[in-house]
């Protein structure tokens, strides 16, 4: 069964296609946050470049966050639109699961971010089991130094990865038994997404697009933007 | 025959629309978000992005089982692509350009104020040009020159403060509620217009208008009179935008030698606006057109609408086409 697999959840776009196979053609871009323009056009290029008809598609995976909000949302919306038009299926898993995914050849404890912006970091805890990451924490929204307070505490070796790991590196770096992920992995990846979404494909555990809930962490801000409805 | 699936989500209504060849609507189907908003006293954009999300694919297939129409009966997707709440527009055209895709369909973007104009001509196809379109509502107060398909100029607009905006904010501070225009119209109904003498601003000065003047009057007239009846002051705020509207759109039509003077946006909702606006056509001998309340307030039909003339005048948007927040009417000088 294909899987078409979107990630808008941080700075990055990604997009992948896979199947038994694995992945057979990804796309990933982080400059300028243009998730919107790039997204579509992205998906078509995809496509294009495998001979692929949308309509192959068996289910659509979405990285439905925590993340940064506005980019959330504007691959959630193409996501259940695909899933709607081609009648398929979906799958919605975590970016910190995504973010955590290829680090699951480490013994030690995965501590998988994201960055959430405000001074805070979105996090949650893994460990590698045969062939895969079982989380182990529920995902919690806080600041850097409680997050290395806690690990402190823990003083079990651990891997942090994710891109609030990189931005709060000075915060994490110096902890005992504590090492930072790779600089290069940092953002949760596409095909990451459609390698953990195909095994629970096949095993049908999936839903309808209406039934794929983004995992926000924090509550709206509630301001009213006078300025910017002036303009509406 | 071409069938057109409309999108809006420019604010706070969730909203899709079958329109056929532009002005059969199969189906119109707006989910508004107001109660979210009510206790903010005006929309929060995170809220509104968090609702738009969720709603829209119910809201689109609601719009499909409504017009009895299946996915390969759709020819073009629409949605609106500016102006308005960025993280709301987001939503809307990255949904329509992934239907587009899956459909194998052209996508069109459009503008949320050139909607508003061809909202009117779904339920009147058949205007004559020029006309003067008065779009009131909580994001914008402009009077436009309609001279043909496509074909628009500005003739006057806020430097302030939208009209809905100050009915809005007038509302909240008078303890109505939220949305203002509404509450307000209907208290007005209970009050005397006449009470109290609050002055347009920039009544007599060109076709410009200017509203947070009169939303501070209002305030200082409270302060002073804390008895007065709050009825009596809707009802005289009320009279007094009422007035400026009409009374520069009335200028604009002679201005201009327009046909007829059509009214869009959510305020074109208010029952006194619509009463004075007819009066003053009648007096001049022009049509004044009216749309309905639905076609009045945020709707996709008017996006599905405007996106039959666009797509014969230029055709489908590129599918890396991305939400404006500022994007404004292509006006001619």
């Amino acid at each position: 069964m294909l899987v078409l697999g979107i990630e808008t959840a941080t700075p990055q776009v990604g997009v992948a296609i896979g199947g038994h196979e694995g992945v057979i053609a990804s796309f990933h871009t982080a400059r300028d946050r243009r998730h919107a323009e790039t997204l579509a056009p992205a998906i078509q290029f995809l496509c294009a470049q495998t001979k692929l008809d949308l309509n192959e598609i068996g289910v659509v995976a979405v990285d439905i966050g925590p993340g940064l909000f506005t980019g959330l949302r504007v691959g959630l919306a193409t996501a259940k639109a695909i899933a709607h038009a081609c009648k398929v299926p979906m799958i919605g898993i975590s970016s910190l699961d995504l973010a955590a995914f290829p680090a699951r050849f480490s013994d030690r404890l995965i501590v998988s971010t994201v960055d959430a912006r405000r001074g805070e970091i979105f996090y949650a805890t893994y460990r590698k089991t045969a062939g895969g990451i079982q989380r182990i924490s529920e995902p919690h929204v806080d600041q850097p130094d409680n997050v290395a307070n806690q690990l402190n505490a823990n003083a079990e070796d651990c891997l942090v990865v994710g891109d609030g790991a990189q931005r709060y590196a000075d915060t994490f770096e110096n902890l005992r038994g504590v090492e930072i992920g790779q600089e290069g992995f940092r953002y949760p990846n596409a095909g990451s997404l459609v390698e953990l979404a195909h095994p629970r494909a096949l095993r049908e555990e999936f839903v309808a697009p209406s039934e794929v809930t983004p995992l926000y962490l924090r509550a709206p801000d509630a301001r009213i933007n006078w300025q910017q409805r002036e303009r509406s | 025959m071409t069938v057109i699936l409309g999108i809006e989500t420019s604010c706070d209504e969730t909203a899709a629309a079958i329109v056929v060849d532009g002005n059969q609507v199969l189906a119109n189907v707006v989910s508004s978000q107001v109660d979210l908003h009510a206790r903010y006293g005006g929309v929060v954009p995170e809220i509104a992005g968090r609702a738009h999300e969720s709603l829209l694919t119910p809201v689109i297939a609601e719009a499909m089982v409504e017009a009895g129409v299946n996915d390969e009966d759709i020819d073009v997707v629409s949605a609106t692509h500016g102006p308005g709440l960025i993280g709301s527009l987001l939503i809307g055209v990255s949904a329509a350009k992934a239907l587009s895709l899956g459909w194998n369909v052209p996508f069109i973007g459009i503008n949320h104020h050139e909607a508003h104009l061809y909202a009117a001509l779904i339920e009147e196809p058949d205007m004559d040009f020029p006309l003067v379109v008065m779009l009131v509502s909580g994001g914008h107060t402009m009077l436009i020159e309609f001279q043909d398909h496509g074909q628009y100029k500005l003739l006057g607009a806020t430097v302030d403060d939208a009209a809905g905006e100050a009915f809005d904010k007038v509302a909240r501070y008078l303890g109505l509620g939220y949305p203002g225009g509404p509450a307000i119209d209907d208290l007005s109904k209970q009050g005397d217009p006449t009470a109290i003498k609050f002055t347009p601003p920039m009544r007599n000065e060109g076709l410009n208008f200017s509203f947070s003047g009169l939303k501070t009057a209002v305030v200082n007239y409270v302060r002073q009179n804390p008895d007065a009846e709050t009825a009596d002051i809707a009802a005289s705020f009320q009279a007094a935008v009422v007035d400026v509207l009409t009374h520069k759109a009335r200028q604009a039509a002679r201005d201009i030698g327009a046909k007829g003077i059509c009214l869009a946006g959510g305020v074109a909702a208010n029952s006194e606006l619509r009463e004075k606006t007819l009066d003053i056509c009648v007096e001049d001998g022009i049509q004044g057109f009216l749309p309905s309340r639905a076609m009045c307030t945020d709707n996709a039909a008017m996006v599905a609408a405007t996106a039959w003339w666009r797509m014969q005048s230029q055709g489908p948007s590129p599918l890396d086409l991305g939400a404006d927040p500022n994007l404004r009417l292509p006006f001619i000088d």
